[in-house]
């Protein structure tokens, strides 16, 4: 199938997704009471109005507020009231965090994330190491689940990225590397004792504090899964050139709202640009003009990612992230748009302490 | 485009991420600088014991001898620059259209900065108080019949640089006689100097791996100041707070540097005016050895008013004007931000602005700010004790006994008075850094003084050493 005809079946799809996704949410006997009270306030019923993507429009732009604070019960859909809930938490960078329930979708999102991951560099069976973020983050569960899936035993280590930001922002730079040596020690701990660990989920901070302390080739190491935080071309070429040369070095992309965005596999023509498409049909990201929401920007232009998770634990409509990137051209793997550099928003640059685990 | 890339122990690295420094007057980019990013400044110090023993495999006498040399080939060579080649002019054209700074100014921190590497001698004298550098060498020796013994208490010395004024460089310069490799984080808007002072060396047959220079965000100033055995740090507020509790890191703040005129019964203020003059507008009243405070004990409101009359002499001129005094601002946001902070403090009681006229003036597409004179007669005034990088003056009149402490920390401190008392407290103030007695401007730098805290003893620390 060429690559015009792949789009128009994803743009199919997608719309016949959104359809099952807003009869589901709005639906009295499987939707979840926020969606459903925020329905009672409509003049139109959505159901019936919304016919496809373009359509999500009539339901304005989802707001993160409605993510902080309780009661967390109002986002677990109907049908699945009796099931065992997870809440999943954002960075907390910006005060009160944002919470999201979860039952499996990020087992979906992870066991998707898997069939892109080689077997070279990810051996299945081979056990994993999870060196990121822990606590009330989706991550911790999701690695060890993608570990699980593919035959493997995931390892841990603690650590607390909002007390690490609490360290930068204080300039608490002695206390930052004693953190940070604590638990790189404990990683070193798990790769030297566990010979089987051929797996890494890492952040690219920690990624350069380990590869310090270590030769990840020589402990066995084989396939890296890198995310938490932002990555730029350069870190991309540092790590694949300098870090970790010979490594399957995966950069990902990743939040609790999303899911998980894979990265367009490795070619030299990218010069190390960083390009992610998100797990289509279940989340959709577009690339707005900032000054106007309402505005797609053109292809290899910069705009304001703009998010939307369409599954049936979670519907999220045209979300306004605080990131930018650039627009990136569908491509047969992923016949859909893709974001190209994603980092936070030039005007929040200066402002925000961000992922400095 | 011009590119400047990252030096990695003196190899030329291209990094996929650049910033594109503007020229102030046009807003077209200038050049386009390589920006290394965190874990590649990391990866490369822990290597940076190994440039150390390149360099100090040279005697300090060779290293002497290569700052000469390249003392030459800074002022008056054509240098290499990324494939292309940088002749002086070009050098000063390039940072006085990022930086705002004059030609003219920017040819007379080229000569400053040709004076320290060919006076190096004297300079590493003035630092060492006359230490024979062969111990240096060899790591202990006789003098004057003692021994002595030094060691380096560090593998590099960082340095997290300002775009102020190109002769802030000379400061680091010692560094390479002393055996000390360099890491240097330049200013975003001034790349030129560091750089080309790294390939006048190198040209000159210095180890090149001794200069390592990375252009880069806070992040990687601040991985250079956590790895960097020895620092300085150029900045002030939030930059510096983090490491002034740190020893190995050397804090240039605020200079706040002072005039001092105590003179009993005589009147002779008159005849320091060129003096003062001198002191606060010089290279543009850019650095922190300029006078940003006259603090008299008579006679301070017509010291002002007369010192106001002359600086405003001083007025905005094309870049490229050979009697072009004032520098531009590269953001001119700032100048405007900088003049509106100064009316708001203007409305509190105790503080009068004697310069008259607009503050801010554009004028050949860039944005000035004229020299400004207050009078100050609360000595508490916000604007009594601030610097600001333009030719900004508080004069403020307060009695002989209390004038040490309240003139707080001072970087340089010129006092012109025959007081004994307020001689004795001055020299037992450990607030001034340096000390003028008599008529020397503030930013008159004799070569054989340390200035701006003594790099060799932030370098070596004297142990003892017994010989059997």
């Amino acid at each position: 199938m060429n690559l015009t005809r792949k789009i128009t079946e994803a743009r199919k799809s997608l719309d016949a997704h959104v359809r099952e996704i807003i009869k589901w949410h709005f639906s009295p006997k499987t939707g979840c009471p926020f969606w459903l009270e925020f329905a009672e306030n409509l003049d139109f019923d959505p159901r019936k109005e919304i016919k496809g993507y373009a359509d999500l429009k009539c339901l304005g732009h989802f707001e993160d507020e409605w993510l902080r604070g309780g009661p967390v019960r109002r986002w677990v859909p109907k049908a699945y009231a009796d099931e065992p809930i997870y809440v999943f938490e954002t960075g907390g960078s910006t005060g009160v965090p944002k919470s999201r329930i979860s039952i499996r979708d990020f087992h979906i999102d992870y066991e998707i994330f898997s069939e892109s991951l080689s077997e070279e560099g990810f051996p299945p069976g081979s056990d994993w190491l999870m060196l990121g973020p822990t606590g009330p983050r989706r991550l911790r569960l999701a690695v060890e689940h993608l570990a699980q899936h593919r035959g493997g035993i995931c390892f841990h280590v603690d650590l607390d990225p909002r007390w690490v930001n609490q360290l930068v922002r204080y300039g608490k730079n002695e206390e930052l590397d004693a953190y940070k040596n604590h638990v790189i020690s404990q990683a070193l701990n798990v790769l030297r004792a566990h010979e089987n660990v051929q797996c890494l989920f890492t952040t690219p901070k920690l990624l350069e504090a380990l590869c310090e302390k270590i030769s990840l080739p020589k402990v066995g190491i084989k396939g890296i899964f890198c995310g938490g935080t932002e990555m730029d071309a350069q870190f991309h070429r540092f790590a694949r050139e300098e870090l970790v040369p010979g490594i399957d070095f995966i950069p990902t992309y990743g939040n609790t709202l999303m899911g998980l965005a894979a990265c367009k596999p490795f070619d030299p023509a990218d010069n190390y640009a960083i390009i992610y498409y998100p797990p289509h049909p279940r989340a959709i990201i577009e690339l707005v003009n900032p000054e106007n929401p309402e505005e797609l920007v053109d292809y290899g232009e910069t705009g304001r990612v703009m998010l939307t998770t369409l599954t049936k634990e979670f519907f999220m409509p045209r979300f306004l992230e605080r990131d930018e990137a650039e627009r990136a051209e569908p491509i047969p793997e992923y016949p859909w748009d893709g974001v190209e550099n994603l980092r936070l928003l030039t005007e929040l640059q200066e402002s925000v302490v961000v992922g400095v685990y | 485009m011009i590119h400047i890339p990252i030096l990695r122990a003196g190899r030329s690295y291209r990094s996929l991420n650049t910033v594109r420094v503007p020229h102030i007057k046009t807003g077209e980019p200038l050049v386009e600088v390589s920006q290394a990013n965190r874990g590649l400044i990391a990866k490369d110090l822990l290597d940076i014991g190994l440039q150390k023993e390149v360099l100090g495999q040279r005697s300090a006498a060779e290293l002497i001898s290569i700052c000469k040399k390249a003392a030459r080939l800074f002022a008056t060579e054509t240098l290499p620059l990324d494939g292309t080649v940088q002749s002086p002019t070009d050098y000063i054209q390039q940072v006085s259209g990022t930086t705002g700074m004059p030609e003219a100014l920017c040819e007379q921190n080229l000569f400053k900065i040709q004076g320290v590497l060919e006076n190096i001698d004297t300079v590493l004298d003035g630092l060492t108080r006359g230490l024979d550098l062969e111990v240096l060498d060899t790591g202990w020796g006789t003098q004057n019949g003692r021994t002595l013994s030094y060691v380096c208490e560090t593998d590099s010395l960082g340095a997290v640089l300002p775009s102020n004024s190109p002769g802030v460089h000379s400061l680091w310069v010692p560094a390479i006689p002393l055996k000390v490799p360099l890491v240097l984080k330049p200013g975003r808007e001034e790349p030129w100097t560091p750089y080309r002072i790294a390939q006048a060396f190198i040209v000159a047959g210095a180890p090149a791996e001794a200069f390592s220079f990375y252009p880069t965000d806070y992040t990687g100033a601040n991985e250079i100041l956590v790895r960097c055995g020895r620092s300085m740090l150029f900045g002030g507020g939030s930059t510096v707070a983090p490491w002034v509790n740190t020893p190995r890191v050397e804090i240039h703040g605020p200079g706040r540097s002072k005039i001092i005129i105590h003179e009993e019964e005589q009147n002779n203020w008159e005849q320091y005016l060129d003096l003062i003059v001198e002191s606060v507008a010089k290279n543009g009243g850019r650095s922190c050895i300029n006078a940003s405070g006259v603090w008299v004990t008579a006679n301070g409101r017509e010291i002002a008013e007369a010192l106001a009359a002359r600086l405003a002499r001083i007025e905005p001129k094309p870049l490229d004007h050979p009697e072009a005094g004032i520098a531009a601002w590269a953001n001119p946001k700032s100048a405007h931000s900088i003049s509106s902070l100064i009316d708001q403090h203007l409305k509190e009681p105790g503080a009068t602005e004697l310069t008259t006229g607009d503050r801010v003036v554009e004028l050949d597409g860039c944005t000035f700010l004229r020299p400004t004179v207050i009078w100050c007669d609360d000595a508490e005034h916000p604007l009594a004790n601030i610097e600001f990088p333009f030719p900004f003056v508080g004069v403020v009149e307060v009695p002989s006994t209390q004038l040490v402490e309240a003139m707080g920390a001072t970087l340089v401190a010129t006092a012109i008075t025959e007081d004994a008392s307020l001689i004795r407290d001055l020299i037992a103030t450990p607030l001034v850094d340096r000390l003028n007695l008599g008529t020397i401007p503030t930013n008159q730098i004799s070569w054989d003084s340390p200035h701006e805290g003594n790099l060799f003893e932030h370098l070596y620390r004297q142990r003892a050493f017994q010989f059997g």
